[in-house]
């Protein structure tokens, strides 16, 4: 592995030349200029391969081998120990013609609203009205409270939650207290209900950090744009508009990914509020991934479906990444 | 140095699109070259055929547990067993039961196995060799006496089909499931004693709801009310057929007369209101805790809850019957299933693991540990004296309900052993529909059986 990464990393160099002549020209140009650097090139290469090292080969033992073996028992039928049968595409056919597992992957894309939508634009709009507060105790406390559920464990957030959704909690014991009595129900129970519920847990959790990040963003744009469309006459909304939202560009593309993939594979919510019921009405494919895996010994199907969800994650997160790159 | 930096700069596409180019062509390279060998073993030789001993060893050994979590009687029974035999030491190790569970086959698969574990469902361990065979032992050991539809779900078959076949597993503690009654609501609407029939429990619930108590604590959240929909099953029909389909005999279904009326009944009593409104947000954990709080004059559940539910009402408060027949002077039908523990193929010392079994089911003093620290019964030979519970605990009730049940030849193991994936992926969103009006009996025992056929033909 070693050796063969300070091959590619050393002849670089002339294969990157070869291949792309456009950059080629430009190098060939810089070497021109600063001499002949090639070796010191090379040496600075490997050395920097060097320090990637340790890092890489966690990555290729933890992420690139688990993913190439995952991509393997997709194609088999196993159960994780014993014998196992090439079966081809057929677990991607289950997956895309299973009823349950398509349920799971909509109820995901559902989430993406609770995820995403309503955190990033509630962080938008927390961010600026903090920003807009004299610094002070208040605002350091506001900036506190909002990011806390971000160090709660989701684990924990899910149990203390599915107590406060209780037919006896909180939620109910609030609304009866300003007369909505009739509103209050088991909210996790209800087949209409619990999805948003858990959905709302997730806006919780990600809406401290949303904010934060925004907040640090608001902080790089340059307070002279701020002044210039104050003097051009422009209110709260123009500000918001035309420096605030393009200023942060960069932060809400890296919010809306995180939080995107966070809905995609959401599982720890899931698992110890609702564990996927009632009846499929909060299956995420998490659950279904870890079912299937663990308690069912499918492991191919698994793996199939958790490619798919890999393959899902990517097609939703990279035109959000290609949207963001644009004119920056 | 700046040459670099300057090219990054500039032609920040290229590299990494052929990075990418070269990630996806190490990728497809390396999944071509893997798919060329498959993952997993072949199949394994069947185990056991070899020469077993009966005689505990005189060397000094470690036999090591793998346990789950909260489940302390393998502390005890090691504890005195090294009392007994100073040469044996124990090591246990314990997980939760999910993670236990999830993780077993692997457990015993690895170079590392414990020499006995927790193995809740047999699965496809049998069938992939992980499992010492116990024939060997039940002969050499006379297991023959113990009662035989205890050990039922223990057998499986070369052919996957529990219930025959040789011997896997034997329990520390076998459960049995009744009714746990609040006697102070039970007082109060004038009931007393064990209901005879289905119908006289049914009158049990009408007076309950009519003087507001809730009847039956029960939840669905993550399946527990499953005991409460089988307890009703159990009563209509033939047992066999339902012991059968648990135990994957080929023809088998769940689909059957008794099925739809035990459904039929579970719906009724939750349109009816017997039940929780929130039923489906309820799980094992909050049903047991609500009903040691005093919500609910019924619960649905196991012995295994006995200890702690005097511990926590105080004894005299809750009593623990069986769930009665459906017609009077019917026999009883209840689950019950041993707290199973195999022996992994690769146990080191498995003639030693297989000796301390027998000596839990056969020793007065381990009978006593398992019947003190469970609350469960100790299994072993019906005719060797029961040990004995403090007279009038839930536990002593317990006792004499699975006797009673043992009597009657009565014992059927759980639905939710049917397969490994029905209990979470069939039983629990099923039921949840059941419950709540979104699904009618018959169509739920078709869907039952549905996923069944499904997940014995991907198998």
């Amino acid at each position: 592995m070693s050796s063969d990464v300070r091959r590619h990393g050393a002849s670089e160099p002339t294969a990157a030349a070869a291949q792309r002549p456009r950059q080629g020209a430009r190098t060939a140009g810089l070497r021109h200029r600063l001499g002949r650097p090639t070796r010191k090139v090379a040496r600075g290469t490997a050395l920097g391969w060097i320090f990637v090292l340790p890092a890489l080969a966690f990555f290729s033992t933890f992420v690139i081998y688990p993913l190439i073996t995952a991509v393997q028992y997709s194609f088999y039928n196993w159960n994780g120990i014993g014998a196992s049968t090439w079966v081809g595409f057929a677990n991607y056919t289950r997956v895309f013609t299973d009823r349950e597992l398509l349920i799971s992957i909509i109820n995901a894309l559902i989430l993406i609203v609770f995820f995403t939508v309503i955190p990033v634009s509630s962080g938008l709009v927390l961010a600026t009205l903090i920003r807009s507060m004299r610094p002070g105790a208040f605002a350091t406390t506001a900036r506190t409270i909002l990011f806390l559920p971000q160090i709660i464990p989701l684990v924990a957030a899910g149990i203390a939650w599915s107590w406060m959704y209780a037919q006896t909690g909180t939620i109910n014991t609030i609304l009866d207290s300003v007369g909505l009595g009739s509103l209050s129900r088991s909210w996790l129970a209800g087949f209409g209900t619990a999805l948003p519920a858990v959905g709302l847990i997730g806006s919780w959790v990600l809406t401290g950090l949303c904010t934060i990040l925004l907040l640090t963003g608001i902080g790089k744009i340059d307070a002279s744009l701020y002044e210039a469309v104050r003097l051009d006459g422009a209110g709260w909304m123009r500000e918001f508009v035309t420096v605030t939202l393009p200023g942060l560009r960069q932060e809400i593309a890296v919010l809306v990914t995180i939080t995107v993939i966070a809905a995609l594979s959401s599982f720890d919510i899931i698992y110890t509020t609702t564990k996927g019921g009632p009846g499929t009405s909060t299956l995420v494919p998490g659950i279904s991934i870890f079912r299937l895996a663990f308690t069912q010994s499918e492991v191919g199907l698994a793996s199939a479906f958790g490619i798919v969800l890999l393959a899902l994650v990517l097609a939703v997160v990279l035109p959000i990444q290609l949207l963001a790159k644009e004119k920056s | 140095m700046s040459n670099k930096q300057e090219r990054s700069r500039h032609g920040r596409s290229t590299p990494s699109r052929t990075a990418w180019a070269a990630l996806m062509a190490t990728l497809t390279s390396v999944a071509l070259a893997l798919a060329g060998c498959a993952p997993g073993s072949p199949a394994a030789a069947p185990t056991g055929s070899g020469d077993v001993s009966l005689k505990l060893t005189s060397d000094k050994i470690t036999i090591k547990i793998q346990d789950e979590t909260g489940f302390p009687v393998s502390d005890d029974l090691a504890k005195e067993f090294t009392k007994q035999h100073p040469n044996v030491t124990f090591k246990v190790v314990r997980d939760s039961f999910a993670n236990l569970t999830a993780n077993a086959p692997r457990l015993m698969a690895s170079s590392n196995a414990p020499d006995l574990i927790r193995l809740p469902t047999l699965g496809d361990t049998v069938k992939d060799g992980l499992l010492t065979n116990l024939d060997p032992y039940y002969k050499g050991f006379g297991w023959d006496k113990f009662s035989a539809g205890q050990l039922a779900a223990s057998r499986m078959s070369s052919k996957g089909v529990r219930g025959e076949g040789s011997l896997y597993q034997l329990g520390l503690g076998y459960s049995v499931t009744g009714i746990y009654v609040n006697q102070k609501y039970a007082k109060r609407l004038g009931l007393s004693g064990v209901p005879a029939t289905i119908a006289e429990l049914e009158q049990w619930l009408a007076k309950a709801k009519a003087a507001k108590i809730l009847p039956v604590q029960i939840g669905m959240q993550d399946g527990v009310g499953t005991f409460a929909l089988q307890a009703l099953i159990n009563q209509y029909g033939n047992k066999s057929d339902l012991v059968d389909w648990m135990f994957n005999k080929s023809g088998a279904t769940f689909d059957t007369a008794a099925s739809l009326k035990g459904a039929t009944v579970f719906k009724k009593w939750a349109d009816a209101g017997y039940f929780p409104a929130d039923v489906n947000a309820i799980n094992y954990t909050t049903m047991v805790s609500n009903f040691q709080a005093g919500k609910g004059l019924l619960m649905f559940d196991g012995n295994w809850d006995a200890a702690g539910t005097d511990k926590a009402m105080g004894q005299g408060a809750a009593t623990f019957v069986p769930v009665p027949p459906a017609a009077a002077g019917g026999k009883y039908v209840a689950m019950g299933a041993a707290n199973s523990f195999s022996i992994p193929a690769k146990a080191k010392h498995a003639d030693a693991a297989a000796f301390f079994l027998n000596w839990i089911h056969t020793n007065a003093k381990a009978r006593q540990i398992v019947v003190d620290v469970t609350g469960a019964s100790p299994g072993g030979d019906p005719a060797q004296q029961l040990p004995t519970a403090k007279a009038g605990s839930l536990i002593d009730q317990a006792l004499k309900v699975s006797a009673e049940v043992g009597a009657d030849n009565g014992f059927v193991d759980f639905m939710a052993n049917t397969t490994s994936g029905i209990y979470a992926g069939a039983f629990q969103p099923y039921e949840q529909r059941l419950l709540t009006r979104r699904m009618e009996p018959k169509a739920f025992t078709g869907a039952i059986q549905q996923y069944y056929e499904k997940e014995l033909a991907g198998s």
